[in-house]
């Protein structure tokens, strides 16, 4: 995810106006911004992220945006522990967007490895300007008083409330951040722990508030039909009939900007009403006819195809080269080759995208279920022609988001159609236009080819491949993918083989293209971990030893001599460098907590696969049985290194659900162009894993860490599909290159 | 046209075909029941009609006049039945937005039969879809409430 901004970092910077992926102390500038910033917070400020009531309640804000990842709670909960807080008498406050918090863009797994030391800076900082007042009130030196649990104490035993202190703290000075004392490891009270997420009771008893749940007084319903191929425009309409459907109010055109997709909306008609069912029934009712685009012969079997072709026949751009790689592959005695292919996805959340907005007086207020507050009020105030201040921007829960929530199309729509009618406007999308009007998982085509010695060892690594770019959606003229994008598993594969050369073909869009939950490393990592296992099989080798083999020595890698752009996932290569001990580590931590090598029944078998993935390293094993044409996936384990982890409990449901998000992956998702147009719609034809299709035994591992903290939210999905392929094949020798599983296989 | 929901009667003018769902969230407010897919596949709108199980978004308005409807809102009064208390137990929900209906499903299951095989308990839940993944831990919250412990068997 990271990728996007890296490709087109002027545009998106442009749309997002945040200057750096962080927050430093400076930000306490934003104080000035205090009677915006901060939701609802109403106690005294300590400063950006802290306030405090007179009663002692202390209000934390949550900046980035809750779809199921704990952030809501996690960052709260690194402020609370450096402040001493009671986490009991902490409420946790949603921000509005504003770029006085910095990014709060949640996606690209960053919101704990971007912000945990900034959260640890706040609440150290409130902790100190507490001890400050409570020493001015005692008239005594600052380094008598300690605050613990909600009280500062005075070393002759003396205390004070933390509310009783609210006043005179807020009128302390900010100290330096060179001054501040954070808390060692060892003091932790709440970082390290599973403290239940805060909108647990909520959520069990309905009351929690996501997108849908916000009405406004006199809100009206939006139903939109959009254009079936990118780039179409209302050619001609009738709404006369859906006029005519009771309880529907208008049906007006909604434009699209010229040029790149990027976080517009697409052309659409929209029906409004008094309310859901009038607006959807009277949307059945119209009658449109789209212009054809550059876009509307999309067929994506035809173009994958083509695509396949492409990498097996013919060089490409080079991104990664090291050593001769013709001259290895010419003087092998053993090659081996295969091509991978992998189809485009849907993110389908459970709560697919809506929004409320209301536009009055010069000004727009949205309500939105968004990753990204800055982005959806940037993006509004462009189409509205407002200032950014002039758009207010308020984030409910997500009911999921998986990266889809990152585009703000959808509270663009309600915002043109607010400003249009008059009234506060809610859009809410059906699941069959979310499932046809996405940013789509890119689809991608690889041919992966390496020479082996006497031994088995590969003595060559040629890996080749085409995907639409999601540099496309925001600049027409990106026609393949960059080294940022080629950072996620391609590009970077750890491999200590002599000869190594990466390439990339050109795969123009034809949809919007947008990042999904670990984005390219979905298909790379299903491309490069199956072909690990097809070299170790060629081989005779255990596939495990054989991936221990292939990383080889320990060491940090360092791509620039082999003119490879690495991206890290935005991060400095010092701070997080590719450490093959790690990946390595996660894959034997795994191994040991598993029969591999076990003696199993005929038709069942076990695979593996590892990888680094948002600067974590995360390795998946599964177990599989194959009768009668009907998989069945048996267990699935998961573990990941990701350095200093704040919730484990939160960590470990998020490998969980990566894995199980990978099994849909593996498994089931498809979405298919003919003629430009989705051919799914809902899920009974873009099905997801349900539960009867979940392995009964999923287990994951965190490898304790006390490095850097690393992404978690996205990592468990690319190891997946390749541990149930590779298990496939040791189950029955049958080896699949093509995903989902369920065209081959009854799932 | 008249209901009842979570033991009150209500009157509405919504026309009959309008499905039950959109009478309880635009018109009840009742904003636990949730719209997924509007067409019986995911189970987020899951309610109980004369305590069944039913997907609220394919139950339209002219059914529903002589039965009762319970919601999320009114399985208990204040979140205490013990499949909430097992899912908060097990810290279930991850994004939430699906558990309104898993809580329906799996308390329907356990009203009709209190000690669900592994087997049962796939069966009565494979019509509500959990995107985030949560599936372990419903298994879990289910076999607990049942009085199985955690066992993965
Ligand atoms: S919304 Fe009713 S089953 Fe999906
Ligand atoms: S918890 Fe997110 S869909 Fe189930």
């Amino acid at each position: 995810m990271n990728s996007v901004v890296h490709l087109s970092r002027r545009r998106f910077l442009a749309l997002t106006g945040v200057s750096a992926s962080g927050l430093l102390l400076g930000g306490f500038a934003g104080v000035a911004n205090a009677a915006r910033a901060g939701g609802d917070a109403t106690g005294q400020r300590l400063n950006l992220f802290v306030s405090l009531r007179e009663d002692g309640t202390v209000e934390i804000i949550a900046h980035r945006s809750e779809m199921g990842t704990g952030i809501r709670t996690s960052l709260p909960q690194v402020v609370a522990d450096e402040m001493e807080a009671d986490w009991r008498r902490v409420t946790v406050v949603q921000a509005i967007g504003d770029a006085a918090y910095g990014s709060q863009n949640t996606d690209g797994s960053r919101s704990i490895r971007n912000f945990y030391t900034t959260m640890r800076h706040m609440g150290a900082t409130a902790r100190h300007m507490l001890e400050a007042a409570a020493a001015e009130h005692w008239g005594v030196p600052q380094d008598q008083c300690s605050a613990r649990q909600h009280q500062v104490i005075h070393s002759d035993g003396r205390t004070l409330d933390f509310g009783e202190l609210a006043v005179a703290a807020a009128g302390q000075k900010v100290p330096q951040p060179a001054a501040l004392m954070l808390k060692s490891p060892a003091q932790f009270r709440y970082i390290g722990r599973d403290l239940p997420i805060v909108d647990l009771h909520d959520i069990t008893t309905g009351k929690a508030v996501f997108g849908a749940d916000v009405t406004l007084p006199g809100m009206v319903y939006a139903s939109i039909e959009r254009t079936p191929h990118l780039g179409g425009r209302i050619a001609a309409y009738d709404g006369a009939a859906a006029r005519k459907v009771g309880g529907v109010l208008d049906v007006v055109e909604l434009k699209a900007p010229q040029g790149a997709p990027g976080f517009n909306n697409v052309e659409g008609l929209a029906v409004i009403a008094r309310n859901t069912w009038s607006a959807i029934k009277g949307r059945k009712a119209l009658d449109v006819k789209w212009t054809p685009s550059e876009h509307s012969d999309h067929d994506s079997e035809a173009y994958l195809d083509a695509l396949q072709e492409k990498v097996r026949a013919g060089a490409g751009t080079v991104a990664r080269e090291r050593g001769d790689v013709d001259a290895a592959l010419a003087a092998a005695g053993k090659v081996v080759e295969a091509s991978y292919r992998t189809p485009y996805l849907a993110h389908a959340p459970m709560e697919p995208p809506v929004t409320v907005a209301r536009v009055a007086d010069e000004r727009c207020e949205v309500w939105a279920c968004t990753q990204n507050p800055q982005a959806t009020q940037s993006a509004v105030a462009e189409a509205l022609g407002l200032d950014k201040k002039a758009v207010t921007v308020h984030v409910t829960l997500l009911g999921g988001g998986f990266g889809r929530k990152s585009k703000p199309d959808y509270s663009v729509e309600a915002a043109r159609l607010a400003a249009h009618v008059g009234k506060p406007v809610q859009v809410a999308w059906t699941r069959e236009d979310d499932i046809r009007h996405d940013y789509y998982h890119s689809c991608s085509a690889m041919f992966l080819k390496a020479a082996l010695d006497d031994a088995g060892n590969a003595t060559a690594w040629l890996a080749r491949q085409a995907s639409p770019p999601i540099g496309a959606t925001f600049d027409t003229t990106v026609t393949q993918l960059d080294d940022g994008n080629l950072s996620q598993t391609f590009g970077s594969v750890p491999f200590a083989v002599p000869n190594l050369r990466v390439e990339s073909h050109e795969a123009p869009a034809h949809t919007r293209i947008g990042w999904l939950r670990s984005v390219y490393n979905i298909p790379f990592a299903f491309g490069v971990c199956s072909f690990v296992d097809e070299l170790a099989h060629a081989a005779g080798r255990d596939p495990v030893e054989y991936w221990e083999a292939m990383i080889g020595d320990d060491r940090y890698l360092d791509f620039a001599p082999e003119g490879f752009a690495f991206s890290n996932y935005g991060r400095p290569i010092a701070e997080y460098p590719y450490d093959t001990a790690r990946l390595k580590n996660v894959l034997r931590t795994l191994v040991a907590t598993i029969p591999w090598g076990e003696k199993l029944p005929a038709g069942q078998g076990w695979g593996v696969a590892v990888t680094r993935s948002f600067l974590s390293y995360v390795s998946v094993a599964s177990k599989v049985s194959v009768a009668d044409g009907k998989l069945q996936v048996l267990e699935m384990h998961g573990a990941i290194d990701a350095g200093t982890v704040v919730n484990p409990d939160r960590v470990h449901a998020q490998i969980e659900g990566g894995m199980i998000f990978g099994l849909s992956v593996a498994l089931l998702g498809q979405i298919d162009f003919e003629r430009g147009a989705v051919k799914q719609s809902n899920y009974h034809d873009y099905p997801v894993a349900r539960i009867q299709q979940t392995p009964k035994v999923i287990r994951s591992h965190i490898v304790p860490s006390d490095a850097l903290p690393a992404g978690v939210g996205e990592p468990g999905v690319p190891p997946t599909a390749p541990s149930i392929a590779n298990a496939v094949f040791a189950a029955t020798g049958q080896r699949i290159r093509e995903l989902p599983l369920s065209k081959h296989f009854s799932v | 046209m008249k209901l009842k929901v979570n033991g009150r009667s209500y009157e509405t003018e919504a026309d009959a075909d309008t499905p039950l769902l959109w009478i309880l969230r635009d018109e009840l407010k009742l904003t636990g029941t949730r719209y997924g897919c509007g067409d019986a596949i995911c189970g987020a709108c899951t309610v109980h009609f004369n305590g069944v199980p039913t997907r609220a978004c394919r139950l339209p308005l002219s059914a529903v006049a002589d039965g009762e409807v319970t919601t999320i809102e009114g399985l208990s009064a204040d979140g205490s039945h013990p499949v909430q208390e097992a899912w908060r137990r097990h810290n279930v929900p991850q994004c939430g937005f699906c558990q309104a209906g898993q809580i329906m499903s799996a308390s329907a299951l356990l009203a009709g039969n209190a000690q669900p095989t592994d087997d049962d308990i796939d069966s009565a839940m494979s019509g509500n879809i959990c995107r985030c993944g949560t599936y372990p831990r419903i298994r879990a919250a289910i076999r607990d409430v049942a009085g199985r412990g955690e066992d993965a068997s």
